[in-house]
């Protein structure tokens, strides 16, 4: 009766201390940094990083051949992490959104014939280059929805492709998907950009589009930062590097181009503080915003101030502040439209 | 050259007559599993092959000498169990050191094939009577046994793959799209394989 319990055990056993030497003995260095870097990964293997999953972006991190910020879904945080387990410098390292360069939907671009085929926008484009005049604009067949894994990017009631900046991860998937190369990364902290991607003539622009850029150049003009807007082929190029929050140059543009993910914006309040030097006056890029008599204070007209922030450097007592950006969410100000100020 | 005719029909009757995921329906977890890409069912199937080989050496000498000497053929199962999972932990480490190329490629599959029930099932039949000779497989009938059931799993899991890939361009019903058209597949296919049983090799 004992003896298949015996030999058992001692198969056990036996099979136990071979491993055990086995262990030993076929010992392979692997660099524990590596176990480190997958708890601090999402575990999500999605494979933005270009690698098979999060342990293979682990391996490729302690070999060098992955960068510190290449995981997208897991943006700053995490790659502040990485970065610090591998004991390198975080510091340029910024959460990046989606854009895409096109808002003239069916209300404003014309259309030259029906399109009838598969519901892609590369099949669109295939027969003779899509449906609409415009050659360089979004089709809104969705090419883009169907690669997107987060459900970020949608096609609104416009017909048009639109970001939801608050749910894209940054992976760049719906780049490579769009066939007239729309889409590009901007920081996340920028919320203008220019929904425009023509390259016509604006004489030719205007007669396909309401909302086209005809290469006016007056947002280049308007721009505060010198070399933050620079026109390249009949197009404004934005740099998001100078610091320029390009209000005034979304205001200024008579076609109306720019897209600016914030719906509402906070408005310039002068207080009691105004001495009536009517410094603010000139700088204001709207016209009769800011009225009052010399001597006098001052008031913005809430109605028309497009919170640009021109004003507030030179007023010499700091009498004026951005009112209605405190307690809400850049998520509540963009969804809940007109900003009351209370 | 009778025992090369005798291994000549365990191969074939391994192979299509009795094989394991269309007639034994062994090892049904991995056909439907990693039966999305022709590159990953491949590379399942070659590591397979592989642990079939190994766990029917070692199974089968464990068996005629330790088993059956000492009269506890009832502890098979645990015993083969315990051989199976140290043997693959073992081959493990030891490509894993000398062989890391190998490793990669056979990645994840490799202690996944651990408890795959095909190989405790290829051992289980190795201990039985090879029904070509009518007497008990030999030690080289029962590796080959082994080498060439893994090459029938490896037959199956690539036909499965292709038709995979293939159904996944294809316009199919919404409720069937994924596994259960897979599912409808591999019933076909076994019927298909059926047509193989009662073949006989002279």
């Amino acid at each position: 009766m004992s003896l298949p319990i015996i030999i058992l055990a001692l198969a056990g056993l036996f099979f136990g201390i071979v491993l055990s030497i086995g262990a030993k003995v076929f010992h392979v260095h692997v660099d524990e940094r590596i176990k480190q870097l997958e708890a601090v990964l999402p575990s999500a293997n999605c494979g933005a990083c270009g690698f098979a999953g999060c342990a293979a972006f682990a391996d490729g991190l302690v070999r060098g051949t992955a960068k510190a910020n290449g995981c997208l879904p897991g943006g700053a945080e995490v790659a502040h992490k990485v970065a610090q387990l591998l004991g390198v410098d975080a510091d340029h390292l910024e959460e990046m959104v989606a854009a895409v360069h096109c808002k003239g939907g069916d209300n404003e671009a014309t259309i030259r014939a029906k399109y009838d085929g598969i519901h892609d926008c590369h099949g669109a484009v295939l027969i003779s280059n899509g449906s609409k005049e415009c050659q360089y604009g979004c089709l809104g067949l969705s090419s883009c929805v169907a690669v997107c894994e987060f459900d970020a990017i949608h096609i609104n009631a416009n017909g048009i492709a639109e970001v939801d900046p608050e749910k894209c991860t940054g992976c760049t998937a719906c780049v490579a998907s769009c066939p007239r190369f729309l889409i590009d990364m901007m920081p996340k902290s920028q919320k203008i950009f220019l929904g425009c991607n023509t390259k016509d003539r604006g004489a030719k622009v205007k007669k396909y589009c309401s909302v086209g850029c005809t290469g006016c150049t007056l947002c280049v003009k308007a721009a505060s930062h010198p070399d933050s807007i620079k026109m390249v082929n009949n197009l404004p190029v934005l740099s998001f590097t100078t610091g320029e929050n390009f209000l005034t140059s979304a205001y200024k543009c008579p076609s109306d181009c720019f897209v600016d993910t914030v719906v509402a914006r906070p408005k310039a309040h002068i207080n009691v503080k105004c001495t009536g030097c009517g410094d603010c006056v000139p700088v204001c890029p709207v016209p009769n915003t800011i009225t009052g008599i010399i001597g006098g204070r001052h008031t913005i007209n809430k109605d028309t101030c497009i919170g640009c922030g021109l004003c507030l450097p030179v007023c010499e007592p700091s009498a004026i502040a951005l009112w209605g950006s405190l307690g809400y969410t850049d998520r509540e100000r963009r969804t809940t439209g007109r900003f009351e100020i209370t | 050259m009778e025992t090369f005719m005798s291994l000549l029909q365990i191969s074939i009757g391994a192979i299509f007559i009795q094989n394991f995921i269309l007639s034994r329906f062994l090892g049904l977890c991995p056909f439907m599993g990693v039966s999305k890409k022709l590159s990953t069912a491949t590379g399942m199937g070659i590591a397979v092959i592989f642990v079939m080989t190994v766990a029917s050496m070692f199974t089968w000498a464990i068996n005629h000498f330790i088993l059956e000497a000492y009269n506890v053929l009832y502890l098979q199962t645990i015993v083969f169990i315990l051989v199976i999972a140290s043997l693959v932990q073992m081959v493990e480490m030891i490509l894993h050191k000398y062989s890391p190329v190998l490793y990669e490629s056979l990645g994840v599959y490799l202690p996944l094939i651990t408890t795959n029930c095909a190989i405790l099932g290829v051992a289980m039949i190795n201990t039985g009577i090879n029904p070509y000779s009518g007497s008990p497989f030999t030690f080289v009938e029962s590796v080959v046994n082994g080498t060439m059931s893994g090459v029938g799993f490896l037959l199956a899991l690539i036909l499965m793959a292709g038709i995979r890939e293939k159904i996944e361009l294809a316009d199919i019903p919404k409720p069937l799209e994924g596994l259960p058209i897979a599912f409808i597949t591999a019933g076909l296919m076994a019927v298909a394989f059926l047509g193989f049983s009662g073949m006989q090799l002279r």
